[in-house]
């Protein structure tokens, strides 16, 4: 069994961002736990660090992810699986084995003794059936968290089902292929439908959540029902696949309420055939059939294990896509559509002008709007809404700060008096939206800038990391005002955005000095302020920004310099951030490999087929509260430990779900 | 460490040529400034330490007529209900002699008696003199920070009441002298609540080191002895006042051991200490402290050896103040003698407090309760906004 997995190069994919050492030493110990699991857990001291996986993933202990907790339970059935799929089941065998290790909820390693980050070792002795509700209920709050925002809860599940229909029509298309390899794709689906009913029975607003989700989704599928006429070749068959889903979802969902006892038997037996792996790239792999066979390999090399989670990105053949279709989508109001757009394209970045953007966007498509016939305006804006949210989800995922925007909106929407006109309610929300953004961006930086700005002295040295609105209005009013200082603006690759700010400061007269994130520590000497911009602000005080924030955070604590962040209050948020990969965004890879005055073609044609290579573009980070000396926002200025306070306090009105 | 670097030092060399030394002419004094630089808080502070025996107290208390809180100085009032301008800076200092009234209560009592003396026949007038007087209390020491809490802190107690609009002039102008007087009785009361709080924390046979001459921390000792606890306590000499002398000496009279220790000695006899108890001048939104040069210095020795550091301070010295570090607040000057002459040349540094950062903070004993240093910030969001 060794022998056969040795040449499998399955736990690449978890190196990128961790490790450098490239190799699986193939007479590395590695515990054959498929066979003696107990026993093998026993005289192994500690099964994390015999593992290779183990020490991949010791650097940062996370859970485990959906996909890895829906592989790991249908590995864990005790219905012997036939031979043809004996590959497939020994590759998922392998890759169950190398997840086991900080899975507890593996039921083959069951009696082991729980990893060390036992989190969920009191699941360890249970039932299996139990435990799977229980880690699909775990990892569903994973990626975007299934506490809150319904739409972000959307947008997983909804690529999740296009994924799964997706490999339906594989299915077909390939249905004279060996069996194990049909069945494997098409059990995947039914089995995920399965964890959504298994979730459905366990909570009322998930499952609110969920036929949200299917309206939605059935919105956007006649609208891309529509576009579809005029598509033609490899994008057919995903969009095709779309139409049916929600159809087939629903009777599954109701079933599964009266038919509980036989859907687990079912369920049971369906969960021995290994599932392929990605879920989220395949959405795209669909689009690139053609290349399918060569670029499969490099592109799941190029999915990184610990975000998986993530919805990949892939801008490549979207945008293009999306802006040939812009007249054939009718149910997509054209404001908003713009606005995807530029998300997408990136025309327009930064959190403020995003959710200024959008929020302007839906101001017009709400004035746009007229009630359907026997329909009641509350509800049908509000799917309306839905729609465009998730549209925009498409486009890119949202920011926190958008959810925050987004869920005032529809609460907005909630809180209208039944009797109001519809001329009326339409005045009242636009009016309201104009008072958020007004009051709750425009007015909230006015009032940080007044507060930052006391604490910039004469003769002090600022340093500021990438572009940030509110700390370029901070500079440039302190220079106003006569402050003499000095500005160092630390930049970093592959956005570059910290030349706009660059330009823009020098333009006013200011002095700067421009660097990149290498220099900091070099830099961070001679500082005496650094002022941060944020995406947001959890509840313990977890600062949530661009990706290399936290090193800027965390070298200047080390130099004791005071680390000021600046940051609206409709930014908080009221869950809690560990670490960066639960809820992070992945960039688009190739604008790290590629760089620019250096376009070596070969070069980076070496490294697209490289196996060993995958490339890792993370958006965010997060810098732990310790690393904050203190947070400016429109309450004041604050330490971190205050957030919830002001979550508390001054957000229960207008967010009151 | 930026000073060593070479843009400041350029930076330095470019400022000393270009411009001249900007020392001491850009003062520009507000009308009811304090007329020199020096701090009028630790002056007081120093003047009320340098007598305060208890005898003398009683001498004091005696001489300033009637027991403390009760009365007000009905001389200013009578005068001045009359004529127009009605001086808050006179009433506040006319309570301020009174050694054992903190500076806040002493301007809470100096704003009670603005509405008192108020000819205003309007709501909105009566705000506006309120503001204006605390406005002139506020700057007439900026460097008194419970001062300028202890204003803010009853403006905003006494108009933020409801029931105003509804009501009448005169009942609405009564209602607010009540909630001054409520105010004043509440901020007096404020440390033997602070004392009661504190006693859990004081176990049999500890060690109590103390810095400066608080008079909170005063009364939480007296209050342990009362209730017969066995401490021990190591006072800081505390230069240059020398406030510990005088707090060994109230010590010792209420036959409590002590032990004196020069200010440089606080790290060595750190190991037989079980806690440090420190006073406050003001409580900063971060939750740290500011109060007496050598308070940070003393807590960061005893979070290094792992001692708790109590800091006892009454809710009205919350202030909406936020330092980054050590001179990030205006500084309060104080002079320093040093016995013998100082040549020309040198330089002295006379601020006379400092500011201690929350994570060096065990817990403060306040009258609100025992808080931990991140709840300061809370309870400031909650008063204030």
């Amino acid at each position: 069994m060794d022998a056969r997995r040795g040449p499998l190069p399955v736990p690449k994919v978890r190196r990128v961002g961790f490790f450098t050492s490239i190799e699986p030493s193939p007479e590395s110990p590695r515990p054959n736990r498929t066979l003696s699991g107990p026993a093998e857990a026993i005289t192994s001291s500690s099964p994390l660090s015999d593992s290779p996986s183990g020490q991949f993933i010791s650097p940062v202990q996370i859970p485990p992810s959906r996909h890895r907790s829906e592989n790991l339970a249908s590995r864990a059935a005790p219905v012997p699986v036939p031979g043809p799929s004996a590959f497939r089941l020994q590759l998922a065998h392998d890759r169950a084995l190398h997840v086991g290790s900080y899975n507890p909820a593996d039921s083959l390693l069951g009696t082991s003794p729980p990893s060390s980050n036992g989190e969920v070792s009191e699941d360890s002795g249970s039932l299996f059936g139990f435990q799977r509700s229980d880690s699909a209920k775990l990892s569903a709050s994973f990626p975007n968290g299934g506490f809150d925002m319904t739409m972000a809860v959307r947008a997983p599940r909804e690529s999740e089902a296009r994924v799964a229909i997706a490999s339906t029509s594989d299915k077909k298309k390939k249905n004279v292929e060996a069996s194990g390899e049909s069945e494997s794709v098409a059990t995947k689906p039914r089995k995920e439908k399965e964890t959504k009913s298994l979730k459905d029975k366990t909570s009322k607003a998930e499952r609110r959540a969920i036929q949200e989700a299917q309206r939605a989704a059935k919105a956007a599928a006649k609208g891309e029902g529509s576009k579809r006429a005029g598509d033609s070749g490899r994008a057919k068959p995903s969009k095709a696949a779309k139409q049916p889903q929600p159809k087939k979802e629903v009777p599954q969902v109701t079933s599964s309420v009266s038919e509980k006892r036989s859907a687990a038997v079912e369920k049971e037996r369906r969960m021995d055939v290994p599932q392929t792996q990605m879920q989220y790239d395949d959405k795209s792999r669909v689009d690139k059939a053609k290349r399918r066979s060569v670029v499969e390999q490099t592109e799941s090399k190029n999915k990184v294990e610990l975000f998986l989670h993530l919805p990949q990105y892939e801008r490549g053949n979207q945008l293009p896509n999306l802006s040939s279709n812009i007249f054939t989508l009718d149910t997509i109001h054209h404001a908003v559509y713009k606005v995807g757009l530029q998300h997408l394209a990136g025309d327009i970045s930064g959190d403020n002008a995003r959710c200024i953007a959008m929020l302007q966007a839906f101001q017009e498509a709400i004035n746009d709007y007229t009630t359907p016939p026997m329909k009641d305006l509350t509800m049908d804006l509000t799917a309306k809404i839905n729609g465009y949210v998730s549209f925009l989800i498409e486009c890119r995922p949202l920011s926190m700060s958008m959810g925050n925007a987004i869920r005032f909106l529809k609460n907005q929407i909630r809180k209208l008096p039944v009797d109001l006109s519809e001329s009326e309610a339409k005045a009242s929300l636009c009016s309201e939206i104009g008072r958020f953004i007004d009051e709750k961006i425009v007015l909230a930086d006015k009032v940080i800038v007044q507060h930052a700005v006391t604490k910039i002295r004469e003769g002090e040295v600022l340093l500021t990391y990438g572009f940030s609105c509110v700390v370029e209005m901070i500079l440039l009013y302190a220079h106003e005002i006569g402050r003499k200082f000095r500005v160092v603006i630390v930049d970093s690759r592959p956005n570059l955005e910290g030349q706009k700010l660059l330009r823009r400061l020098v333009a006013r007269g200011l002095d700067c000095t421009y660097t990149h994130i290498n220099a900091v520590s070099y830099i961070m000497g001679e500082v005496t302020r650094v002022f941060l911009g944020a995406s947001s602000i959890f509840s313990n005080g977890t600062l949530y920004s661009k990706v290399g924030t936290a090193c800027v955070a965390m070298v200047a604590n080390a130099f004791s310099v005071p680390v000021i962040v600046c940051c609206e209050a409709y930014k908080f948020h009221e869950r809690v951030l560990l670490d960066s990969i639960c809820s992070n965004e992945l960039g688009d890879p190739d604008a790290i490999a590629n760089v620019p005055l250096r376009t070596n073609a070969k070069h980076s044609k070496t490294m697209d087929n490289n196996k060993n290579l995958q490339f890792l573009n993370l958006m965010y980070d997060s810098t732990p509260a310790e690393y904050i000396s203190m947070i400016v926002t429109d309450y004041g200025m604050i330490p971190p430990t205050s957030i919830p306070v002001i979550v508390r306090e001054y957000r229960r009105e207008d967010l009151l779900l | 460490m930026w000073r060593r670097s070479a843009s400041f030092i350029l930076d330095e060399r470019r400022r000393t040529s270009n411009s001249p030394p900007m020392a001491d002419n850009n003062t520009t004094r507000a009308p009811f400034q304090n007329p020199d630089a020096i701090s009028a808080y630790y002056q007081t502070r120093a003047a009320h330490h340098g007598v305060i025996t208890s005898d003398w107290l009683a001498q004091a208390q005696a001489a300033v007529g009637g027991v403390s809180g009760e009365e007000y100085p009905d001389s200013s009032v009578a005068e001045t209900g009359k004529e127009k301008t009605f001086n808050v800076i006179e009433e506040f200092n006319g309570w301020r002699k009174q050694p054992d009234l903190a500076e806040a209560v002493a301007a809470i009592r100096a704003l009670a008696a603005v509405i008192r003396a108020s000819e205003a026949s309007t709501m909105m007038e009566l705000e506006i003199e309120l503001k204006k007087a605390s406005d002139t209390l506020k700057s007439w020491d900026k460097t008194s920070i419970s001062l300028t809490a202890g204003c803010d802190l009853f403006i905003r107690y006494v108009t933020r009441t409801s029931a105003l609009e509804y009501e009448d002039f005169n009942s609405a102008k009564s209602r607010l002298l009540e909630r001054a007087e409520k105010f004043g009785e509440i901020s007096c009361k404020a440390r033997k609540i602070i004392a009661m709080l504190s006693q859990d924390f004081i176990f049999d046979g500890c060690t109590i080191l103390v810095h400066g001459l608080s008079r909170v921390v005063l009364e939480i000792l007296k209050t342990a002895a009362q209730n017969n606890k066995l401490f021990r306590v190591l006072c800081t000499e505390g230069r240059p006042d020398g406030t510990g002398v005088l707090l060994s000496n109230e010590l010792s009279k209420l036959d409590i051991p002590v032990k004196l220790l020069l200010d440089s000695a606080v790290a060595y006899s750190m190991d037989e200490v079980d806690m440090v108890f420190v006073g406050a001048d003001g409580v900063v939104e971060s939750g740290g402290i500011i109060n007496m040069m050598g308070t940070y210095q003393i807590a960061l020795v005893a979070h290094s050896m792992n001692k708790p550091v109590y800091v006892a301070a009454e809710s009205y010295k919350f202030a909406r103040l936020y330092p980054l570090d050590q001179k990030d607040m205006a500084p309060a000057l104080r002079p320093i003698e040093f016995g013998v002459k100082i040549p020309e040349k040198v330089e002295v540094e006379r601020s006379a407090r400092d500011y201690t950062p929350p994570r060096y903070l065990t817990l403060l004993f306040t009258d609100l309760g025992v808080l931990s240093p991140s709840v300061v910030s809370d309870e400031l969001i909650q008063l204030y906004l």
